[in-house]
Formats: C-alpha cells, structure tokens, sequence
C-alpha cells in the first residue's frame, strides 16, 4: 500500500518526518518497507513562471528562447532567459521552472548553460522530467492562477514522500489512506480529520463540503437509480451486498491534474476522470468500485450468480477467462458482464463516448475472492482487498466519496437513491476488557484511562464500567477485533512496548531441559562420521522423477516416489526423495566436477515413505499428536566415498576407498554407539539394483536388516560421472536403538589369563567368513572369549575354488587358568564343526 | 701402607675423572681394580703384613676398593648417557613437515552446527527439543492453527501441497515448524516447554529465499507466562547466540496463532546497534538501522488453545508464547555467508570452512 505522505496529512499530520513516521508505524505493527520521494529528492528550486515570451532560437530549429518571469531578480527585466526544446511552449502559459541549483530526479543539477551560443537560465519542466506523469509530448502547463514565482510545491506534488506500507492481512483498514491517517493519529496524538464520507475533505480539487450521502442523495427532479439499474443478487454468501449509483450527463475525461498526481503518486495509471474516481476512492477508503456505462447494459439489469463451469468472460485487462460454478460473476442480459470482486468486463466499460455512468460498490465473500484469484492466477488491487473480507458497510462510505467526485470531477448529475441489496449482517457485539486482562497478557500494567484512551484514538468506541472498558469495534475493525485477546493486543501496540515491556523470564516448566535419548545418540552417530573423514551435507527433499531411473530403481519399487507435489517449483523438483543416495550422488558429482579430487560426504536426512511401519521414536517417523502424519518420514544416515577416506601425506599416498574402507565408517559408526553391525548377503534377497552385485550387502543390527553397503553399480555411478564409489544408507532409529549407550552393566573381568591358538581352515571361495566364524562361535562354547580372521588366502598351495582363512581364537575362564587338556575337547569339537559346513584343517 | 692406599685412591680418582670414553675408563678399572692392579695385591697380601696393620690396611682398602667402583660405574654412565645423547642428536627428522593424521577431519555442516548450538541454548532455558512430520496434514498447519479455511493468511505462505486424489489440498509440506505447537500439546499437558527446530518449505526461490530451509519453533505454555516472558527468552537465547551485549527489539505484527503477535529483531553486533562503522560509513550487515530482523513470535491465540482443550489447555488458566526463526539466517550472519543458495549446494570448498 503506497501512501503519498501530503493526501495522508489531509486526515493527520502528524508532524513527524517520514522516515520518523515510519519507524514510528513500524513499531506499532504496520511494516513500511520504505520511504520513496516521488520526482527531484528536493523541492527547492522549482518555482512557478509564466512564459512572457517565445521566439525561435537563431542557431537551431526545435530550440526556442522564451522570456519567463519567475518572480524573482534574475527575471526582473524582462524575464529570464530560458531555452526550451518543446513543441508546446507558447507565451502566456503558467509553467514550472527548474532554477539554477535545482535538482532533477536522478540527481542532474540545473546549471546555467549556453545552448547554441545562447545562455539559458534554468528549464521548463514536463510532467515526466518532474516524474509526475507519463507525458513527454511537451511542457508541463498548469491552469493559470498562482503567481511567478510561487515554490511549485504549493502547486504539485514535488518531492513528495511515499510511504510503501507493508499491510498484515488481518488490517483491512490500512488499506485505504484514511485509515492510516487514523493509525497516524493514534501513534502521534495529532488531530485527526472527519472522515472524506463524513464531512472531512476528500481532495484539494474539491469543496469541503464533502461527500455526504445526505446532501447529494435526493436532487429535485433527477431520475431515480432504481428506474434506470434493476439488480438481482442470486447468491448473498457470495455478494454480502451489492450498492449502485446511476449517474447521468458525465462528461469523460482525463482527471485534473491533482487527481491525477495523486493517483501516480500511489502507484496507479491515471486512464479517465471515471475511472480514476472508482481508483480513487478505492485509495482513500479502501473500498474498491467498478464503473459501467449504463448505457452498454441492456436494460440496466445485472445479475450477480455463480458462473456456469466454462463460462467465458472479456476482462478489462483484455484477458478472456473461463469461470467455474465456484467462482461469482455479474452478468447482465446477454452473457457476463465482469468478475465479481476480481474485474469488470470489456462489454460494458467506460470509455470516452460514455454519458450514462452506474457505479458499484460491493461487498465480496473473502475466502471466495482468494479461492478465484488462485484458481484463475488474477490478482488485482480489488481481489487483494476483497480477499481479506470487507465489511459490507463499506460500500456506502465508497458511494458517498464517489458521487462528490462524479458532480465536481465530471459535471455528473447524480441519479436519486442507491440500489442497495444486502443480506443482514449481525450487529457487531461490544467486547469486554476486563481489569487486569492487559497486565495478565502482557506482563505490564497499564491504566484504565490510558487503555481507553488507545482505543478511543484507534476509532472504537468506549464505555467505563469501573476498571472494566466496554469496547465496540467500528466496521473496519470488525473482523480483526472479536475478542478480548484482540483489544489486549490493540492497546498494547500502541503503549510503546517495545521501551516499556519488562524483560523477564517464565517460573519455568517445572522439569530439567534435555535431549531425548534419540536426539543424543544421533549427535554421537553424525559425530563419528565426521571423525572418520566425512563431511556432513545437507540435500533438497526435492527430487527429480527421472532419478528412479539413474538409481535404476524399478518403477514398482516403493522408493520410485511415494510423495508427489501437485504444485511444484519445476518437475526436477516435483518428488519427495525416498533415499538419500542421489542427493549425495549428486553433491558428489558437483564436487568432482569443480575440480575436487576426492569426496568423502555423508547426510542425516529424512526420507519420504508410503505410511506403513512407523517407528521407533520421532526418528523412526512416529511423532507426537492425536493423528499420524499422512507419510512415513524416517531419518536416514548415508555415507559415500570416492577416491581416498584417509589424506594422502608426504609419506604415501592414500589408497582409495573401497568396500571395506566404507565398512570400516560403518563399524566404527555402531562402535561410538557401543553395537555392532554386520554385513551379509542373504540368499535369495533382492540385491540394491544401483549397487554392485558383487561388493555389497545388507547391513544388520541385532540380525534386523537396517541398510545396505556397497560399491555403485557402474553403470549408476556413471549417470553421476564417477569412476568408482562406495556407500551405505541405514535407518538411524534402527541403530539407535540397538546402542546400548548409558545402560551397560558391568560385568567382572578375570585375572586369569587368556589361551591363544591360531587354525587355517580351506573352505569354498564362496563361503561367506561370517558362516566360518559362526560355526566357530557356536561349537565354542562359554570358554571361548573371542574368534576372529587375521588373514584370507587363495592362490599357491590352496585348491581352484577354495580359499584359506586364517582365525585366531582366545579362550578363558573366570575362574582359573586353563589347561591343554581342558582346551583339547572343545577344539575338536571346533574342528568337527568346521568340517561339518565343508572346511578342511590346513597343515 | 695406608698412605700408599690413599695415593693409589687419588690417582685413580684423577683417572677416572680424565676418561672421557668408554676406553678409557675401561682401563682405568684395569689398572686400578683389576687382578694384576697395585690395590688388589695389597688387598690380597693382607694376611702376610703384621698383625697390627692388618685392621687399618684391609679397612682402608677395601673402603677405597668400593668408592672406585662406585666412581667408575657412575662414570661409565655419565659416558653411555653423553655417547647416546650425541647419536641422537645426529638422529633429525624435520619437524616442520605436516603430521599424520589418524583420520581425515571432516566437518559438520554449518546448519547443523547452529542448529545444535540453538538446541543447547534452550535446553539450559529448560526447553525439550521435538520433531514433527514435515509432510503434514493442512489441519496441523493451518486449521489448528487459527487459519480457516479461506483464510487470507493462507497466501502469506505459497504452500506445497501433496497430490493426492483422495484429499484434495489436504496434505501439504508444512510451510513453518508451528505445526508441532499442535502436536506438542496434543500430546502432553500444560506446562509445556519445547523447541522443534526442523525443515519447512515454501514456493519460493530465489538469493533470499529457499524452497526448502530450516526453522526453529519454541512454545512455552504453562500459568502466569506473559509477552515480557517472551522478551527475556528471546533476549537471554539470542545473547548467547550473538554476544552478551546484544538488546532484542519487538515490533507488533500479524500471525493467525498469536494474539498479540511480534517481529523480533536482535540489535547489530557489528555495530553495536548505531547503524554504522567506528569509520562513520553506514554498516552493510544491518543496512545502518541497527537492528537485524530475526523472526516472529507472540502469546498463543487462545483459539489455538480451544483445538487442545481436551489435553488440558483452557486459555483461562494458562497463557503462552511462541516463537521461530530460521536457522540459516542465524547461520547466515554468525559466519557471513551471503547467499542462502550455498547451504544447499554442498560445495565442500564451503563445507570445510566450519570445524
């Protein structure tokens, strides 16, 4: 909302510089997102002069030298001598005149200057050079009247400051000028005007004796609105009310130069007199109107319904849209004749041939406006109001400033009475503001007569009732002050809160703050991928439809997409990812490609799943509230590598990362949260298809499958222009809850020492050393402590399809040192087991 | 005899204090202790001396007989010690050149880290810290929230919404944390004192906007809580998070589930809130106002309360307040990144740039 500073101080000045005045609104809840000075940053220098003279210069054909009295000692003999290249000026003229020392919008200084070898002192100036309209065809000439030498800003608004108001939805009444003036007044204390609808001034161009319904709704003798408009409201949820006014002999066309300049000064195109009138009165009382030529409306008869579905309209803007049996429309005999609330139509616009005018006023339902609006991508300064709910009474106001400016703008001659159809309104019920509500709220105390006198400023109307204020709320007001709640906050946005508001802080909630067990161990997880080398990133939850296919993902596979935007940004952002991989597939490919020559990144992110398992905890997607959310989000932990994980240093270079330097991450991961997982391929199971089928896995915990590990399919990490990359993704709630983290018991260890021995044992190529191991474990009993594989071979000595494995076993007891003999029946057994699964005890 | 022992015992100590090698004072012990030295025929003659000189001779020399060996030992120490001390210090690495790491180091990324700082601030204000779903019901985001449908505060925030046949404009990505205001207390009874910081998104992008960025939710419910509460929450977080110095500065403002609603702003702490630089040019960071626009907050609209009457919050007994900002802005000014654009880029160029 642009508001031009002088029309805002026909109400309230408030005496305040702008950008004071500003700050001021600013900390009373109107944000002004700036102060822009319309035309030269100063007014000084330009000053009113009559053209005495004008002859053509000698030396250039569009040049002409005038004589120009400017009032002052520079133009006393004579004029001053100006010269000017516009076609219009002609002796006689009242013009403006930039001095020597002016300064032009953009910052140009007016010198004295030789122009052809004549010396001109100063310049007359256009409505475009001043930026107070859009004409450059010549000069700017006023209508004769103020004097040589009178400052111009007297005249035009030069210099004029705006305030760009950044207005909250719920404030339909900064909408229009006099409702900011109100909220001037009440920030400044300064006097505040009647209103332009209640005797208070409504322009410079027009007689104080305003716009008031009374003095200009019945003129003797005139034909009546009713005989000439019949108006049928078929849809009153729809069109709350719907007000029209005939006017005849309107003489269209272009608005005087003050309407004009105010209306470029809030940012709108001045088009005709009548159609300036709709947006002006719009601009003041933040009611918007639209005008029909009466005469183009078949009978005079308009019917406001729903559109039919597929319905077309001619907008004024030019546009034809198609309605829906959701949207309202006025249509008139033929077809339809505008968009409520949104545009008027072309078929009955106003135009230079217009002489019959009827002007609307109506009221709009708010939800339906916005709902049009999106559905027909229509945006205009009328929906943006109408959007937010009007209050019908509104309408009257509009009409009441509108037929002053049809009678004084265009010689109008007002038809008698207003077609008003309106569905009742309830009354506006007086609110309460009990004692002590406002301290309770806002932690101050403010007194009950200054409570009241806020209220009274901001333009409701107060009665005492001992400490407790009885408050009705003006009709502007009305759907943004309901509630006690609602006055607390009125009359605490204007008690200067923000100097006099303690700073305290709450009794407190009664139990110790803290991070959930969850929230700790997933700290210590993305920790200890930062300690093994991996920098943390953080990818969009946008992806991109084709990445199923990159990832080679099958198109029945629920990780294809299960969150699909109906709205998105672009199709490359439509889906919500189901699997980190490719963002850090992506980020990798980024990195590589701007010249990094290794990568180690990993994420903690969520992922978007169809609703089925939730759980365990937040982390799992089971999140606190009475409903479950609409789709599965767990928190995924992925890592990826490429090239080396460990730096290459002046004493070697880094081997790249392979499957078991990612393996490595991934145990040290559970280690720092005191589990361990492991890694297997299970027959039979699906393997990931952008994994290689050789070098990868299911990673576990507790035997419950939590993720995969694995080298990229070649043919994926090509997509991505890697050579070779290694990663894993797991379900973090899933590892989190296997860690054992702040609950170990402690167990006594022995003094007795431990018994090593060391087997070879050759087994298939393909068997797996976890199975060696567990065939170990299981045939081990309670003695043996620990088994594990120190080193694989194949190759010389070892047969075609078989390799060695070598294991270190330890044995031991609690309680006593252990003999040979007690050793031997346990590592037949052992050996017995090994045989069993296949495997031959080497040398 | 006694006094050819005591001359024997100064010339050996005189030896033994010359030899500067291991040679050397391995003939020392030779000569002066070994079998064919002068003291151990003494000492080995003892028995033929008369029996008057065999007390004061024996005592004399065997007393001499231990300090030379007690003065030899030392010594040949001494020379161990200085011959090894000599090889090692020929022993030089350069210890210039750069250590090798036990691992790579990696980084966190700049959003968790001042996500984490935030958790912590508020967990010592006495604050939980939760989650919620970020692909949310339009009741939690919207309706509960005091935004009716039709709503025009609905348009403040360009939603996304889920395509879903079944619910048409029904389930949307949550566009603010404040969902979980809803679910929070659903969930549990007053007081309650919890943070949700999280993803959100929005239709919009561009240098200043993200579609997809991080907010910080806090709500506080409980008896007596008050807008002066909230001022001093905000004021004591954001000094820890910029400086003891910083003031806050609450503007009132319009949201749908507060009633009365602020902007809070926390004063420059580049320029300490004058608006402009020891050199007298207007300071960049805070465009020379002085104060830096954090986020919005305001007491909880009772309407609000009246969607969670049923878990125990009835606006005529408790009061509270809610707040939230955005994680990258706070990020965005501690570390001075310019462009919101680069949290999401992952650039480790970037990345690397935070320990």
């Amino acid at each position: 909302m642009r508001v031009p500073y002088g029309w805002m101080a026909d109400y309230c000045d408030p005496g305040l510089l702008p950008r004071d005045l500003a700050e001021r609104m600013a900390m009373t809840g109107t944000e002004v997102e700036r102060v822009v000075t319309l035309g030269p940053p100063s007014a000084e220098g330009f000053v009113i002069g009559k053209v005495l003279d004008v002859v053509k210069h000698p030396d250039a054909d569009r040049l002409n030298v005038c004589q120009v009295d400017t009032g002052d000692a520079g133009s006393a003999d004579g004029g001053r001598t100006i010269v000017c290249g516009a076609p219009n000026v002609a002796a006689g003229q009242t013009v403006v005149v930039a001095l020597p020392g002016a300064v032009m919008p953009g910052g140009m200084k007016i010198k004295q200057a030789k122009l052809r070898g004549v010396e001109s002192n100063g310049m007359i100036c256009s409505d475009r050079e001043l930026e107070l309209g859009e004409d450059h065809n010549g000069i700017l000439v006023l209508e004769d009247g103020p004097a040589a030498g009178t400052p111009a800003a007297g005249v035009l608004p030069l210099a004029e400051p705006v305030l760009e108001l950044e207005v909250t939805p719920n404030r339909t009444d900064c909408f229009g000028i006099y409702g900011v003036a109100r909220e001037a007044h009440a920030i400044s204390g300064a006097p505040l005007a009647p209103a332009p609808w209640d005797g208070g001034p409504i322009g410079p161009g027009v007689g104080s004796e305003s716009g008031d319904l009374e003095r200009l709704g019945d003129p003797a003798g005139a034909v009546k609105t009713a005989d000439r408009a019949r108006v049928l409201v078929r849809d009153e949820e729809l069109c709350p009310r719907f007000t029209a006014r005939g006017y005849a002999e309107v003489k269209v066309g272009p608005s005087p130069r003050w309407l004009r300049s105010r209306l470029i000064a809030a940012g709108m195109r001045p088009i005709s007199n009548v159609v300036d009138i709709t947006n002006y009165v719009m601009w003041l009382t933040g009611q918007p109107m639209h005008a029909y030529d009466l005469d183009l409306v078949p009978e005079g008869e308009l019917v406001i319904r729903r559109a039919e579905n597929g319905e077309k309209v001619a907008a004024l803007d030019g546009n034809d849209y198609e309605l829906t049996d959701r949207m309202v429309a006025v249509a008139d005999r033929n077809g339809l004749a505008g968009i409520g609330g949104m545009m008027g139509g072309s078929v009955s616009e106003v135009s230079d041939s217009t002489t019959t005018v009827l002007m609307e006023a109506a009221n709009w339902n708010g939800p339906n406006i916005l709902r049009t609006s999106r559905d027909l991508g229509l945006r205009s300064e009328a929906s943006s109001r109408f959007e937010k709910q009007l209050h019908p009474d509104l309408t009257l106001r509009a009409q009441a400033v509108a037929a002053r400016l049809m009678v004084e703008v265009c010689g109008a001659t007002p038809m008698t009475g207003i077609v008003d159809i309106a569905a009742p309104v309830p009354a506006a019920e007086p609110i309460w503001l009990r004692a002590g509500r406002v301290e309770r709220i806002l932690g101050l105390a403010i007194d009950t007569d200054r409570q009241a006198r806020a209220l009274e400023m901001l333009g409701f109307g107060v009665q005492r009732d001992g400490k407790d204020l009885l408050v009705s709320v003006p009709p502007d007001r009305h759907y943004d002050v309901t509630r006690e709640i609602d006055l607390v906050e009125e009359v605490g946005r204007i008690s200067d809160l923000d100097r006099n508001l303690p700073a305290t802080l709450p009794s407190g909630p009664g139990r110790p703050g803290g991070l959930s067990r969850q929230q700790v161990l997933q700290r210590r997880a993305e920790d200890s991928l930062r300690e093994s080398g991996f920098d943390e990133m953080v990818g969009w939850s946008f992806t991109d439809p084709n990445e199923k296919d990159r990832l080679r993902l099958d198109p029945e596979d629920p990780r294809a997409g299960a969150v699909r935007l109906a709205n998105p940004l672009s199709e490359e952002q439509s889906l919500m990812r189901t699997t980190l991989l490719g963002s850090v597939l992506g980020a990798a490919q980024r990195n590589l490609s701007r010249g990094a020559d290794r990568v180690a990144l990993f994420e903690s992110g969520r992922v978007y799943l169809p609703a089925a398992a939730f759980g365990p905890g937040p982390l799992g997607g089971d999140f606190p509230g009475n409903t479950r959310p609409p789709f599965n989000e767990p928190q995924h932990l992925c890592g990826l590598a490429v090239g080396s994980v460990d730096p290459s240093t002046w004493r070697g270079e880094a081997s790249g990362a392979d499957f078991f330097a990612l393996k490595g991450v991934l145990e040290h991961l559970a280690g720092s949260l005191g589990t361990a997982v492991s890694v297997e391929r299970i027959p039979g199971a699906p393997t990931q298809p952008f994994l290689h089928p050789g070098k990868s896995g299911v990673v576990r915990v507790d035997e419950r499958p939590i993720g995969w590990i694995g080298e990229i399919h070649p043919l994926v990490a090509a997509e991505y222009d890697l050579d070779c990359a290694v990663a894993f993704e797991i379900a973090l709630a899933d590892l989190l809850q296997a860690s054992p983290v702040g609950e170990e018991a402690y167990r006594d260890f022995t003094p007795f020492p431990p018994v090593d021995r060391d087997l070879a044992v050759l087994v298939a190529e393909e068997m797996p050393a976890s199975s060696v191991l567990a065939a170990v474990r299981d045939s081990g009993g309670e003695l043996l402590a620990s088994v594990s594989v120190f080193d694989v071979y194949s190759g010389e000595g070892v047969g075609e399809g078989e390799k060695s494995l070598a294991l270190r076993l330890r044995f031991r007891a609690p309680d006593r040192t252990l003999s040979d003999e007690e050793i031997e029946p346990i590592w037949s057994g052992i050996i017995a087991a090994l045989e069993e699964i296949g495997g031959k005890l080497r040398g | 005899m006694v006094e050819r022992i005591e001359q024997i015992e100064a010339e050996a100590k005189a030896a033994i204090e010359a030899a500067s090698s291991a040679t050397d004072i391995e003939e020392a012990r030779v000569r002066y202790l070994g079998r064919k030295a002068e003291l151990t025929g003494i000492l080995r003659g003892i028995s033929d001396l008369p029996p008057e000189q065999r007390g004061p001779v024996g005592s004399t020399g065997n007393k001499v007989r231990k300090a030379l060996e007690g003065l030899i030992e030392a010594k040949v120490d001494s020379i161990r010690h200085a011959e090894l001390e000599k090889s090692l210090a020929g022993d030089r690495i350069d210890v210039t050149l750069p250590g090798s790491p036990a691992r790579r180091v990696g980084h966190l990324h700049p959003i968790t880290r001042t996500r984490r700082m935030i958790e912590d601030v508020m967990v010592g204000l006495g604050y939980q810290v939760m989650e919620g779903p970020e692909v949310e019901h339009d009741y939690y985001n919207f309706t509960a929230l005091n935004h009716p449908e039709g709503h025009p505060a609905r348009m403040l925030q360009d939603t996304f919404y889920v395509e879903d046949e079944q619910h048409v404009e029904q389930v949307l990505l949550r566009t603010h944390t404040s969902p979980m205001q809803v679910r929070a207390m659903e969930a549990a009874p007053p007081p309650l004192f919890m943070i949700v910081p999280g993803k959100t998104y929005r239709r919009d992008s561009d240098a200043t906007h993200s579609p997809m960025f991080h907010q910080v939710e806090g709500l506080a419910v409980g008896e007596g809580i008050t807008l002066a509460d909230l001022k001093g929450t905000l004021l004591a977080m954001l000094r820890e998070i910029f400086g003891p110095d910083r003031e806050i500065r609450m503007r009132p403002h319009f949201f749908p589930f507060t009633e009365p609603s602020v902007e809070f702003d926390v004063s420059c702490f580049r320029c300490g809130g004058s608006g402009s630089l020891d050199d007298g040019s207007r300071c960049g960071l805070c465009k020379g106002i002085g104060w830096i626009e954090l986020g919005g907050a305001g007491m909880v609209d009772p309407n609000v309360f009246g969607f969670v009457a049923d878990s125990g919050y009835d606006p005529d007994s408790v009061t509270g307040f809610a707040f939230g900002f955005g994680v990258e802005r706070i990020a965005m000014l501690r570390h001075g990144v310019g462009d919101l654009r680069l949290f999401f880029d992952n650039d480790m160029r970037m990345l690397e740039q935070f320990s």
